[in-house]
C-alpha cells in the first residue's frame, strides 16, 4: 500500500510544482487535474487498505467536482483569451495597482 | 505488483513531461498517459467502476475538452520560458523536492497493518456497493453534486456566450471592402494566390511564386504563418536560384 501512497505524493508534488512554474493557464489547469488525480489514487488505495468502499465514493465525488471545475475553468480561460488575446497567467494582472 | 512497477515510473515520467513540455499539446498528451495509467491502477486495486469512470470521464471527456480549448486558444504559440520572478523555478524545484522527500520518508516510516482488501466489500458487486453508499450515507452530498452540475452548466453557458456587438459581415460587405481597397491601394480584388503555385514544391507551407520569381507571402495560410511554419524566403529563393542556374546552364549547352 505504501508504494501507491508514495506514487500519489510524487504525482501531487509534480502537479503542485507545475502550478507554480508554468505560465500557460491551460497547462496550469492540467497540473491541477494531475493533483486531483493523485489524491484520487490515495483515496482508492486507502479504501483497499481499510476494506470498505468509502474511499472509492470519495474518489467518485472528486471526479465529479473536477469535471465541473474544468468546465468552468476552461470557459473562464476562453473568455479571458477573447478579451486579452493571451492565455498566459502573467498577462491577467488587471487587479494589480 | 509487476504492473504497478511498470506503470509507476512511466506515470512519473509523463507527469514530469507536464512540467517540461514546451507546447501545451504535448503536455496534454503526457497528462492523458498519466490518466490512463491511473485507470489501470484503479483496476488493480479492485475498483472496476472507477476504472471505467476514469477512462470515460477523464481521458474521454476532460482531456477532449482540454484539447478543444487548446485548439481555440493557443496552438500557435508555445509557452514563454522567461522567468517573471527571478529564481522562482529554482525555489519551486527545491520546495517540491523537499516536499516529495519528506512525504516519502514519512510514508515509509508508517507502520501499516495488513491490507484488508476489498473482497468482502465487493462481494455483492463493486457498482452495487458504491450505489448503496451513494444513496444512503452520502445521499446529501450526491444531491449537492446535482446542484453543482446544474450551476456548472449555467456558468459555462454564461461565460462562453458572446453577444454579437457588430452586424454580421456578409459577402457583399467583403466584396465592397475589396473594391475599396483596390481603389485606394491597388490591391488585387480577387482571391489571393494558392500556396505552391509555380514553386518548386506544391506543399501548403511553400509560398507561391509571382511571375518575376519572388515569393508571394500572402499565399501561405495565416495559421501556418503565425506558427512560423512557412518556408522562409531564403530557402525558396535559394532553391529558385539553383533551378534558374540549372536552366541557364542547359540553355548555354544548347547554344554551344
Amino acid at each position: 500500500m505504501t508504494e501507491y501512497i508514495t506514487l500519489s505524493f510524487l504525482l501531487f508534488t509534480i502537479g503542485a510544482v507545475g502550478v507554480i512554474v508554468r505560465r500557460n493557464a491551460i497547462v496550469v489547469f492540467m497540473c491541477i487535474e494531475l493533483m486531483l488525480n493523485a489524491t484520487n489514487l490515495a483515496f482508492v488505495s486507502f479504501a483497499r487498505q481499510h476494506g470498505n468502499l468509502d474511499g472509492q465514493t470519495a474518489a467518485f465525488f472528486v471526479m465529479v467536482v473536477a469535471a465541473a471545475e474544468v468546465v468552468i475553468g476552461l470557459a473562464i480561460i476562453v473568455s479571458i483569451y477573447r478579451t486579452r488575446r493571451s492565455a498566459s497567467v502573467d498577462d491577467a494582472n488587471l487587479l494589480k495597482a | 505488483m509487476t504492473t504497478f512497477w511498470v506503470l509507476a515510473p512511466l506515470m512519473v515520467l509523463a507527469a514530469l513531461g507536464l512540467l517540461f513540455a514546451k507546447k501545451a499539446v504535448h503536455a496534454a498528451l503526457c497528462l492523458a498517459v498519466v490518466m490512463i495509467s491511473l485507470a489501470v491502477l484503479y483496476a488493480l486495486q479492485d475498483a472496476p467502476f472507477l476504472f471505467a469512470v476514469q477512462i470515460i470521464v477523464y481521458t474521454g471527456a476532460i482531456m477532449m475538452l482540454f484539447l478543444f480549448v487548446l485548439m481555440l486558444v493557443g496552438v500557435d504559440r508555445s509557452d514563454s520560458l522567461v522567468e517573471t520572478i527571478r529564481g522562482q523555478r529554482l525555489a519551486a524545484a527545491v520546495v517540491g523536492v523537499l516536499f516529495a522527500v519528506t512525504m516519502s520518508v514519512a510514508v515509509g516510516q508508517v507502520v501499516v497493518s495488513s491490507t484488508i482488501g476489498l473482497d468482502a466489500a465487493n462481494e455483492g458487486g463493486n457498482v452495487e456497493g458504491l450505489a448503496e453508499l451513494l444513496f444512503t450515507r452520502y445521499v446529501v452530498a450526491f444531491e449537492f453534486t446535482a446542484a453543482l452540475m446544474i450551476t456548472a452548466v449555467l456558468g459555462a453557458m454564461v461565460l462562453a456566450h458572446r453577444e454579437r456587438l457588430t452586424p454580421r459581415r456578409t459577402q457583399i460587405d467583403v466584396q465592397r471592402q475589396r473594391m475599396r481597397e483596390y481603389a485606394e491601394t491597388g490591391r488585387h480584388p480577387g482571391n489571393p494566390p494558392t500556396p505552391g503555385v509555380f514553386a518548386r514544391h506544391n506543399g501548403v507551407d511553400v509560398p507561391a511564386l509571382l511571375p518575376d520569381g519572388s515569393p508571394a507571402e500572402e499565399s501561405v495560410p495565416d495559421s501556418l504563418r503565425k506558427r512560423g511554419q512557412e518556408r522562409t524566403d531564403v530557402d525558396i529563393s535559394a532553391a529558385q536560384r539553383r533551378a534558374r542556374e540549372i536552366e541557364r546552364g542547359d540553355r548555354k549547352d544548347e547554344d554551344a
